[in-house]
């Protein structure tokens, strides 16, 4: 996956200061995979709290947010395996990610000197990645529980309260990854959003923060992580 | 019982205290069912679907007299028939006119998510209101008794209303009505305890069935439906009859400390990256060309 990424780069997109970091199809399979999730986000809010059961009205009314919510989840669940298809040889662990990993605290603090370089996704996007794909996982899960929740059997009734349990655990935590996600990618390394929406990339930025790709992607050679 | 008594008390989902929740309460509804004169004629079952307007349904025979293995959507009453075997070896059936309990301590009101779907009377009566229902059956898991019921068509849950509308205008509950053998009571719960008490007393003296007592489970602060069973000490035999219960623990975490924890966690994300913004800012691009391969 990631060589033909960078031979298509190279002859198409390689022009002048910018490179090609999402394909129209990253592009679209992410900006669904964020559409299902926010409307599970919205929805899962309003039944979570009583203070946020107005979000509700925003797509619909209750009812309505109780039909879809796990239709939409559904969908959120395939659009995260199409991603992991898509993006898998490139969320694997290297030894770069172990390198920066150690550096971790300089990249929060902004001191990327200090931060040793990355392939095409850094650690903490690969955790991100990790995060939402385990986490989708048990949300359908226990979501199948919620469901249909009066078909389990009363002899078997603690399965709703363990469905509820995983359900309110595995989405507090896509909801931590969801806020830093959303931070870093719009107001702390600018450029991503645009790369998330057009797909370039300058090779500025290309080479400020993810250096080995950029390498790779500029030398055609793959200068294996 | 009067107008007076459909103040509401508590409201599912509501943000803040229901209006007036502290005012001293005036009288409790109850049902007292005597399991020991209960013949098992139904005539309970047939009342309650002819008051709440719902056809017969068919019946899913199970080996036993019950009309069908437990309560649905539009059977809310249903008389559970148990074989049971006494110690000295002899055979009983036991019935038990199921239905909603009305707790004191609803799990299902504490469970629901949807503002105003359950709400709790003055009088104790909890009831469903179909109109703010959202279907999304999360008052299964708060119900110890395995109680509220899905309408696949309309998506919204239904169970027993105590006959909420008939006790509004000073009438007792259908079933009530129905019973030929007086088995079934109504009243204020202090009356009901009362005469529940004399009859478990009459069993144990008069009749020698020592075991005899009052089922008013405390776990759930007491029912608006007690039972007398011949054999307090073990409800189970009565068609599943929990011996203890309460709201699950798991819908108290839940709905309780989960919540705020939650809150505070997603609230305390936000305030961080915040934080981190106006402390650290956004990262800084290497404008610099290096065309020595990216080395610095």
């Amino acid at each position: 996956m990631s060589t033909s990424q960078v031979s298509s780069v190279n002859t198409a997109d390689n022009t002048g200061g910018s490179i090609l970091r999402y394909t129209f199809s990253e592009r679209i399979h992410h900006w669904l995979g964020a559409l299902f999730y926010i409307y599970c986000l919205i929805t899962g809010l309003a039944f979570w709290s009583p203070y946020m059961y107005w979000l509700a009205a925003l797509v619909g009314g209750g009812p309505t947010a109780r039909f879809w919510h796990p239709w939409f989840g559904l969908a959120f669940t395939l659009s995260m395996f199409w991603m992991y298809k898509m993006w898998l040889p490139d969320l694997l662990t290297t030894d770069a990610d172990r390198r920066w990993s150690r550096a971790m605290k300089y990249y929060v603090e902004n001191e990327d000197e200090k931060v040793p370089p990355e392939g095409r996704f850094n650690y903490g996007q690969k955790l991100f990645f990790w995060l939402m794909f385990y986490g989708v996982i048990l949300l359908v899960i226990s979501g199948i529980g919620l469901w249909f929740v009066e078909s389990i059997p009363w002899s078997l009734h603690w399965l709703a309260y363990l469905a509820v349990t995983v359900h309110v655990i595995a989405a507090l935590a896509t909801i931590a990854g969801f806020i830093i996600h959303v931070y870093m990618s719009t107001a702390m390394v600018r450029g991503s959003f645009t790369a998330m929406v057009e797909g370039k990339v300058s090779t500025a930025w290309a080479r400020t923060h993810h250096r080995l790709w950029y390498e790779q992607v500029t030398k055609g050679t793959s200068s294996e992580k | 019982m009067s107008q007076a008594t459909l103040a509401i008390r508590r409201i599912s989902g509501h943000p803040g205290p229901a209006p007036g929740e502290d005012v001293e309460r005036d009288e409790l509804v109850c049902k007292l069912v005597d399991t020991t004169t209960c013949i098992g004629c139904k005539a309970c079952e047939v009342a309650c679907l002819e008051w709440n307007g719902y056809t017969f349904t068919d019946t899913v025979f199970d080996n036993t007299y019950q009309t069908m293995p437990e309560t649905t959507w539009n059977y809310w009453n249903l008389i559970k028939f148990n074989e049971h075997e006494r110690e000295d070896g002899t055979v009983t059936l036991l019935m038990r006119k199921d239905q909603c309990m009305h707790c004191a301590d609803p799990g299902c009101l504490a469970a629901c998510p949807a503002d105003g779907a359950i709400v709790q009377y003055t009088n104790g009566i909890v009831d469903f209101q179909q109109e703010n229902c959202i279907g999304c059956g999360y008052c299964v898991s708060g119900c110890p008794f395995d109680i509220p019921k899905f309408n696949p068509e309309t998506k919204k849950m239904f169970k027993c209303t105590l006959c909420v509308d008939r006790v509004s205008e000073g009438l007792e509950p259908a079933c009530i009505k129905s019973c030929p053998t007086g088995c079934l009571h109504f009243g204020t719960k202090e009356d009901m305890k009362d005469l529940a008490e004399t009859r478990a007393k009459q069993l144990r003296e008069n009749y020698g069935i020592e075991k005899a007592g009052v089922y008013d489970p405390a776990g759930v602060n007491g029912t608006g439906v007690i039972y007398v069973l011949h054999d307090v000490t073990n409800p189970e035999a009565y068609g599943g009859l929990p011996k203890n219960p309460h709201v699950p623990w798991v819908v108290r975490f839940w709905k309780g400390p989960a919540k705020w924890i939650g809150n505070l966690a997603m609230l305390g994300g936000i305030v961080g990256v915040t934080l981190h913004y106006l402390r650290f800012g956004p990262k800084e691009v290497d404008a610099e060309k290096h065309e020595n391969g990216g080395q610095p």
